[in-house]
């Protein structure tokens, strides 16, 4: 199956985004006044963080609307299992680009900071749900399995994200990590615009590996159907020799 | 609905207590979790002391993945689950019952693993109100969310691995807030403790909604 015209243009956009992206985030924007050259880690940082929430949204809704009777149909669970599949990918992303930039801004690796330990969290959770997914079983069964899942996991998140931020503050005030020094509140313009230029880059890259995951999801189902099909029809040929012969 | 629920949670109770395998494999196998966990750090130190609400809840934890594990094995031979189905309870009934009996199971083993603490660990009780309310929410919640996944997980080939990985980090709230709610009224700071039990609560009753709800395409799913 050829990708279509549209899919083509998303792929180019994203492509030629990013490379604009790659230019603003590298040559354009200045140095930090306190970060210095880490700050351009904020611009793939940022898009990732939210194209994480994005991913995972999308799996939640489509699961959703796979357990709505009216709407159940197969194509939900394979968008929630693309989606979801990207997140996790993109969670990954997220984790390590934050190490490194926490690295040099920071001096460590990890600090059990709120939005850190909920992210870690979130990177497991949806492991979990992948790894439900390669579990093998009736199609429809197995659909229905994922999309409980999918919730089960996403109803947590609320709780998971208010309790570590209740255990940090609790306990102690993150003094590296403040929402203050983190994002200032004077951002110069450059920067301010090449973060939302980075979140639609990113997006577009989103949509478009989506779209590509999904249609492969589709392919694959299909192998399944027919490789099904066509063993049956071998074992019958091979039946109807052995009986068939005098 | 209730009295379909109190017959299911009979039924596992009663399984359980003859085929003895809670008594005689999970309890002793908390006990072991505490002396491990006085092996690794040293008892000398006082970090045993210190960290006791944390290493009970993790200890309780470990029991809970047992318990589920073993409320759904137990219906998984001679077609158990079918009768389930066939039975004719409301799956939500089930669901109650099922996680009714395993929150029974688990707060015999909290006794049994606080018990351990004091004796072992060398921690004195305090604030027993808070306590006792934070392991009735904590264990709750913890049975609601296991038979959720419990279900979710039974009747797969790879169930055994798979329940840890889903499980684990959906509880993990539970893991944090009822640490951090038993540590303060250990230290006899219960003021602190209230807000983790609300969450507690929440979480409980959140997993109990979903649970109710979502029991019955669970259930008729398995095949």
């Amino acid at each position: 199956m050829r990708s279509g015209i549209g899919t083509r243009l998303l792929g180019t956009a994203a492509v030629a985004s990013l490379a604009l992206l790659a230019v603003m985030a590298l040559v354009i924007t200045p140095q930090d006044v306190n970060q210095l050259d880490a700050v351009r880690f904020l611009y793939i940082h940022v898009p990732l963080a939210t194209l994480m929430y994005v991913a995972f949204g999308v799996t939640a809704v489509a699961s959703v609307l796979y357990l709505w009777p009216r709407y159940r149909a197969r194509k939900w669970d394979l968008l929630a299992g693309a989606s979801a599949e990207i997140g996790v990918v993109v969670t990954g992303l997220v984790l390590v680009t934050g190490s490194i930039w926490g690295r040099t801004t920071w001096g460590v690796y990890w600090t059990w900071d709120a939005r850190l330990t909920t992210t870690a969290v979130l990177f497991v959770l949806f492991l979990g749900y992948l790894a439900l997914r390669r579990v093998g079983g009736d199609i429809d069964a197995r659909a229905k399995r994922n999309a409980i899942a999918a919730l089960a996991a996403a109803i947590d998140m609320p709780i998971v994200h208010k309790s570590v931020e209740w255990w940090r503050t609790l306990h102690q005030k993150s003094s590296i990590l403040d929402e203050e020094t983190f994002m200032h509140p004077h951002i110069h313009g450059s920067m301010y615009w090449t973060v939302l230029l980075g979140i639609g880059a990113f997006l577009l890259l989103f949509s478009w590996l989506l779209v590509n995951r999904y249609r492969l999801a589709k392919l694959e189902d299909r192998l399944e159907d027919e490789g099904l099909e066509r063993a049956i029809a071998e074992r019958r040929a091979e039946a109807d020799a052995l009986t068939g012969a005098p | 609905m209730l009295r379909d629920a109190v017959v299911m949670a009979g039924k596992d109770l009663r399984i359980e207590l003859r085929s003895r395998v809670a008594t005689n494999q999970v309890a002793p196998f908390a006990v072991l979790v505490l002396i491990l966990f006085a092996f690794a750090l040293d008892p000398d130190r006082g970090v045993l002391a210190r960290a006791a609400a944390g290493l009970f809840w993790v200890a309780v934890l470990f029991c809970a993945l047992l318990a589920i594990q073993r409320a759904f094995t137990v219906e998984a031979s001679d077609g158990a689950r079918d009768n389930l189905r066939l039975s004719g309870l409301d799956p939500a009934a089930i669901f109650l019952g099922k996680a009714g009996a395993i929150a029974a199971e688990l707060a015999l083993l909290e006794v049994i693993l606080g018990t351990g603490v004091v004796l072992l660990y060398n921690r004195s009780l305090h604030g027993p109100v808070l306590l006792v309310v934070t392991c009735a929410l904590a264990t709750i919640g913890l049975s609601a969310a296991g038979t959720v996944y419990g279900a979710l997980a039974a009747g797969l080939r790879v169930r055994e691995t798979l329940l840890p990985l889903l499980l684990l980090p959906v509880v993990a709230p539970v893991l944090l807030a009822a640490t951090r709610a038993s540590e303060a009224a250990l230290g006899g700071t219960t003021g602190d403790g209230w807000p983790w039990v609300r969450l507690l609560g929440v979480f409980a009753v959140i997993y109990m909604a979903f649970g109710v709800v979502a029991f019955g395409p669970l259930l008729e799913e398995s095949s």
